[in-house]
C-alpha cells in the first residue's frame, strides 16, 4: 500500500460521490498538492527566494459515452459543487465518442516494490544560498567568468492522488532538488553562457556545488571566440544534453495519438527495422529513485516496462486508455507519456567517435523548434566544437543542422557513456553526413 | 473594494495590515490576487476530443529590497496562509531597511472589454461552430487526412494591494480559435497551423468569413508545402512577408531589450544605448495600448498604465522595456512591461506588442532586387540566446527567390542570425505594416505570457538558411 493524506483522500471521494449523484455514469478524480521552496543567487548574494503551496483538482465525468473535465485550484465545498455541476451540464450536451471510457479495471496498478521517489529532508534556505555560493565561488575562480545570469535551488514535495468510480485510489509522494548554475564568459566583446544543472529525487544525489560551479564555467568558458564554419556535410557528434532529445521525438512519434492520427514519421514502421542492429530503446517505470519514475498513470493503470526498439527493431507503442480501444491495443500506462525513457549503452568510446574521422562538429547546444514529427525533417540553429584528429580546435557558433529522422535514426551510433541524469538519457551520439549551413 | 476577496475566507482589514506589516521597511511590494477562468474546447479526428473548464484563485506576496526579490504564493486564499507567506518574506528580507515608494501612476483607460468571453457564448453553439469547422475543411479539400480545431477562452479578474491599501484592477478577456490541418497526397503528408484571437468576445472573430478565412489559410499553406522541395542551405538574402515574421523583431532584438538582462549587464544590448543598432529607416516600439490585442494591457501586473515605448528609433536605440525593480535600479521609469504568467510566478520585463513600424518600399521591389535567397512567409515559433545575441526561427512557408523572381516553395527551415547586427543588415524596410492574426505566446524563465508583433515587409541582406540543399 502506498501511502498518501486520508483527507485528500476523502475529498476525492467526496467529488466522485457528488459528480456520480449528479447523473455522471463514471467519474475519475486527480488531486495534486505541491510545496515548494526555491532560492535564486546572482554575483555572491540572495537574488530571489519564492515559496509555493499549490493544491489542484482536476474532475473528469463520463454519462455514458460523453465526457467533459473541470479543474481548479480552490477546494471550497461550494466551489467543487458548483464546477461539477457546470462539468455535468457541459457532458450532456457533448457528442458522444465510442471511444470514451475509464480504463479496464484488471488493467489498474495494485502493488509495486518500493520505488524511493520521496526524500522527506527539509533544506533550508540558507543551507541552500550556502551550496549556490559555493557553485559561484568556484565558476568565478577562473578570470574568463565575468559574470552570472544566475543560480538556483529548488526543493519541491508532490502528492498525487487519483481515483474514480471503478473503485481504483491510490497516491504516493515524490520530492526534487534541483540546482541550476549559468555564468558568462568574456573575452574582447564576445559574451557567452553556459550553464550546469543537476536535479535528483534525493538530495544526497544532487551533483556537488564545487561540480555544479565548475562544469558550468568550463562550458561557458569553451564557447569564447567561435566561429561560423562553412556550409558543408560533417559528421556529427551530439553532446549528451543534446542527443536525449532524439528520444523526446522517438517518443512524441510513437504515442497512440500519433500512430492513430497518422501525425508521425514513425507510423506504419511497427516490427520494422529503424535503427541499426546494435541500437536498443527501453522505456522503465520503476528505477529506484528515478526522475522519471511512477506507480501508475495518469488513469491509474499499471506501467509495463516497455523494450521500444529492440536490435533496432521499432516493438511497441506508447498507449493509453482512449487511443489504446482505438488501436485495439490494451493499454500500456502511457495516460502521461514516457517514464525513465533511454537508449542502452553502444560499444564505442566516445574517444573513439571522436577519432572516426579527420573532421567531427561536436554540437553542444540547439535553439529552435523545427522538428516536424510527421515528416521526420530536422533543421535546428546549433553550436558546439570542431574536432580536428580527435582534439577539440575551436568552438563553432550561428550555423544550422540539418536532415530527416528516418535517415538520422538509421545511421545513429551509439557511444557507451550513458548516464542517469534526466528522466530521459542518452549516451553521446555519432550521425555521418549531416548537412551544416554556415557561411 | 476587494470583489476576489469578497468570495474569500480572507478579508480586506487583515489583507491590508499583512501587507503594510510585511513591506513597512521594503522598497516596493504588492499582493497580487487572481480569479481566472478558462476553458478549451477541442475537435479532432472529427469528434469532440475533449472540453476542460479550469477555475484558478490564488494570491502571490511580493516583497522588494534594493535588488532582492522575496515572493510567496499560494492557492490558498486564507488569513493563515498569507501570514505564513508573510512569515517567510520577512525572514527572507530580515535585515531590510528600505523606504516603501509608494508612488504609481493611474490610469481609467481601458484596451478591452471587460466581459467573460466564455460566459458570453452558450457551449452548445461554440461545439456547433467546431463542427462546422471540420465540415468545411474535409469538404474544401479531398487529401485532408485530419482536422484539429480548437478554441480557447480565458478571463482573468487581478487585483494589486498595495502598502497603504490602494487597490488596483484589471479584468482581461483573451480568447484564441486555431485549426491544424493534415494533408496527404502521393504518398506525402504534410501539416499547417493558422488561428486567430485577441481580447474580445469569440464571436469578434468566429463570423462565418472569419473562421473560413483561418481555414482556407491553413489549408493553403499546408497544399503550398505539399509541392515543397528540400530548402537551400547556407548565407543569403531574405525578404520577410509583412505580419506574423515580426517574431524576428522579438528574438532578434526584443528580448535583449528587455531591461533585466541590461541591469545585470548579460545582454549583448547592455552598453549600446544611444548608438546604432539597426539600419536607417528602422523604428521599432513595444506598445501595450492597442485596443483588443492580445499583447495589450491596461496596466501591467505590478499596477502601471502600459504605454507605447520608443525601443528602436531610425536605427538608434533608446530605450529598454521595464518593470518597477530594474527601472529603480536603472534610476528609470517603469514603461509598464512589468508582467507574470499567473500568480504563481514572478514580475520580470516582458514584451507586450512589439512592432516594426512602415518605411517607404514595396515587396515588389524588394523581390525583384533578390538574385539568390528566399521569401519567407510564415513561421513556427522562434528562440533567442540573449547573451550571445545568438537567434533563430523556423519558416512554415517559404519560397525560393532566383534572379528576381519568386520560384518553388520550400521545406521549414530554420533561419539563424546574430540580433545586435541583424537589423543593421535591413537594406529596405516596407510600407504594408502588418500585426499578427492574435496567436503568440513568448516564453521567458518558464513564463507563458500572450504577446503581439507587427511588421512590413524587410530584405535582410544575410541570414544563414538551415536547409539540406549545398
Amino acid at each position: 500500500m502506498l501511502e498518501y493524506n486520508n483527507n485528500l483522500g476523502d475529498i476525492v471521494d467526496q467529488c466522485i460521490s457528488k459528480a456520480k449523484k449528479s447523473g455522471a455514469t463514471d467519474v475519475e478524480v486527480a488531486l495534486i498538492k505541491n510545496t515548494s521552496e526555491t532560492v535564486s543567487f546572482r554575483n555572491q548574494k540572495l537574488d530571489e527566494s519564492d515559496r509555493a503551496e499549490n493544491i489542484g483538482l482536476s474532475l473528469t465525468a463520463y454519462i455514458n459515452k460523453k465526457k467533459t473535465s473541470v479543474s481548479s485550484s480552490n477546494l471550497n465545498k461550494e466551489n467543487l459543487e458548483k464546477l461539477i455541476g457546470r462539468c455535468i451540464d457541459a457532458a450532456k450536451i457533448t457528442p458522444d465518442d465510442d471511444f470514451n471510457s475509464l480504463p479496464d479495471k484488471e488493467l489498474f496498478f495494485k502493488s509495486s516494490k518500493e520505488l524511493d521517489l520521496l526524500d522527506d529532508t527539509h533544506i533550508e534556505n540558507s543551507k541552500k544560498i550556502e551550496y549556490l555560493k559555493e557553485a559561484e565561488e568556484v565558476a568565478f575562480k577562473n578570470p574568463e567568468i565575468v559574470n552570472t545570469n544566475g543560480s538556483s535551488f529548488s526543493e519541491s514535495k508532490t502528492e498525487i492522488i487519483l481515483g474514480n468510480s471503478k473503485g481504483f485510489k491510490n497516491g504516493y509522494k515524490t520530492s526534487n532538488f534541483t540546482a541550476y548554475c549559468e555564468v558568462v564568459s568574456k573575452s574582447n566583446g564576445n559574451m557567452e553562457r553556459d550553464y550546469e544543472y543537476t536535479s535528483k529525487r534525493h538530495f544526497e544525489d544532487l551533483l556537488k556545488p564545487s561540480e555544479l560551479g565548475s562544469n558550468a564555467a568550463k562550458f561557458a568558458i569553451r564557447k569564447l571566440k567561435p566561429q561560423k564554419i562553412n556550409s558543408g556535410k560533417f559528421n556529427i557528434i551530439f553532446d549528451k544534453r543534446i542527443s536525449k532529445n532524439f528520444l523526446n521525438y522517438f517518443g512524441s512519434a510513437i504515442t497512440g495519438a500519433s500512430i492513430y492520427r497518422g501525425t508521425s514519421f514513425l507510423k506504419e514502421k511497427l516490427n520494422k527495422k529503424i535503427f541499426s542492429d546494435n541500437i536498443n530503446i527501453v522505456d522503465r517505470a520503476d528505477i529506484k529513485r528515478g526522475n522519471g519514475s511512477k506507480y501508475f498513470d495518469n488513469e491509474g493503470v499499471k506501467i509495463q516496462n516497455l523494450s521500444l526498439v529492440n536490435k533496432g527493431v521499432l516493438n511497441d507503442y506508447l498507449i493509453d486508455t482512449y487511443y489504446g480501444k482505438k488501436l485495439n491495443i490494451a493499454s500500456n500506462g502511457r495516460s502521461g507519456g514516457t517514464t525513465n525513457l533511454y537508449f542502452e549503452n553502444g560499444n564505442k568510446d566516445l574517444k573513439d567517435l571522436m577519432n572516426s574521422n579527420k573532421k567531427i562538429f561536436y554540437v553542444t547546444e540547439t535553439i529552435g523548434h523545427g522538428t516536424n514529427i510527421v515528416t521526420g525533417d530536422y533543421s535546428l540553429g546549433a553550436g558546439g566544437m570542431m574536432i580536428e584528429n580527435g582534439e577539440f580546435v575551436h568552438p563553432i557558433s550561428e550555423v544550422t543542422i540539418a536532415g530527416n529522422l528516418n535517415e538520422m535514426f538509421s545511421k545513429m551510433v551509439l557511444a557507451n557513456d550513458l548516464q542517469f541524469n534526466y528522466s530521459t538519457n542518452s549516451p553521446s551520439v555519432l550521425i555521418e553526413n549531416m548537412t551544416v549551413a554556415g557561411k | 473594494m476587494s470583489k476576489i476577496l469578497k468570495n474569500s475566507e480572507l478579508d480586506i482589514t487583515s489583507a491590508n495590515s499583512i501587507v503594510s506589516e510585511t513591506l513597512n521597511k521594503c522598497d516596493d511590494g504588492e499582493l497580487y490576487l487572481e480569479d481566472s477562468k478558462s476553458e478549451a474546447i477541442v475537435l479532432d479526428d472529427n469528434k469532440i476530443k475533449s472540453s476542460s473548464y479550469n477555475s484558478n484563485l490564488g494570491y502571490g506576496l511580493r516583497a522588494v529590497t534594493d535588488d532582492v526579490v522575496a515572493y510567496s504564493h499560494s492557492s490558498d486564499l486564507t488569513k493563515k496562509s498569507l501570514n505564513e507567506s508573510s512569515k517567510n518574506l520577512k525572514s527572507t528580507l530580515s535585515s531590510s531597511n528600505g523606504a516603501y515608494n509608494f508612488e504609481i501612476k493611474k490610469t481609467n483607460k481601458k484596451y478591452y472589454t471587460e466581459q467573460d468571453p466564455i460566459e458570453a457564448k452558450n457551449f452548445k453553439s461554440k461545439i456547433e461552430i467546431l463542427n462546422q469547422v471540420n465540415e468545411y475543411v474535409r469538404k474544401t479539400d479531398n487529401s485532408v487526412k485530419q482536422v484539429t480545431a480548437t478554441l480557447l477562452g480565458e478571463h482573468k479578474s487581478i487585483e494589486i494591494i498595495r502598502n497603504g491599501g490602494e487597490i488596483l484592477t484589471d479584468e482581461r478577456p483573451l480568447v484564441r480559435f486555431n485549426v491544424s490541418v493534415m494533408l496527404e497526397k502521393n504518398g506525402r503528408k504534410e501539416t499547417a497551423v493558422y488561428g486567430i484571437g485577441g481580447r474580445q468576445n469569440y464571436d469578434a472573430y468566429l463570423k462565418e468569413a472569419d473562421w473560413k478565412n483561418v481555414c482556407d489559410e491553413a489549408l493553403r499553406i499546408a497544399s503550398v508545402n505539399l509541392n515543397s522541395k528540400p530548402a537551400p542551405a547556407g548565407e543569403m538574402q531574405v525578404v520577410l512577408g509583412p505580419g506574423w515574421p515580426a517574431i524576428l523583431i522579438h528574438e532578434a532584438v526584443g528580448h535583449g531589450l528587455e531591461g533585466d538582462f541590461n541591469r545585470k549587464k548579460t545582454s549583448a544590448f547592455h552598453n549600446l544605448v544611444g548608438q546604432r543598432v539597426a539600419s536607417e529607416g528602422v523604428t521599432i516600439i513595444d506598445d501595450g495600448t492597442l485596443e483588443n490585442r492580445r499583447g495589450s494591457l491596461s496596466i501591467d501586473d505590478e499596477g502601471t498604465p502600459t504605454e507605447k515605448t520608443v525601443l528602436i528609433e531610425n536605427g538608434i536605440l533608446k530605450n529598454f522595456m521595464q518593470d518597477r525593480l530594474n527601472a529603480r535600479l536603472m534610476k528609470t521609469k517603469s514603461t509598464g512591461n512589468g508582467r507574470r504568467e499567473s500568480y504563481k510566478h514572478v514580475v520580470m520585463p516582458r514584451m507586450r506588442n512589439t512592432i516594426m513600424l512602415n518605411g517607404k518600399h514595396t515587396q515588389e521591389e524588394m523581390i525583384k532586387s533578390v538574385k539568390k535567397g528566399i521569401f519567407a512567409v510564415s513561421f513556427g515559433g522562434g528562440q533567442v540566446d540573449i547573451t550571445s545575441g545568438k537567434f533563430v526561427f523556423n519558416c512554415t512557408e517559404a519560397y525560393e527567390i532566383i534572379d528576381g523572381k519568386v520560384g518553388s516553395p520550400i521545406k521549414g527551415a530554420t533561419l539563424i542570425g546574430d540580433g545586435p547586427s541583424a537589423l543593421k543588415e535591413v537594406l529596405m524596410v516596407g510600407n504594408d505594416m502588418m500585426l499578427d492574426p492574435g496567436i503568440g505566446t513568448c516564453g521567458k524563465a518558464g513564463q507563458g505570457v500572450p504577446v503581439g508583433v507587427g511588421q512590413p515587409s524587410l530584405l535582410i541582406n544575410k541570414m544563414t538558411v538551415g536547409g539540406t540543399q549545398l
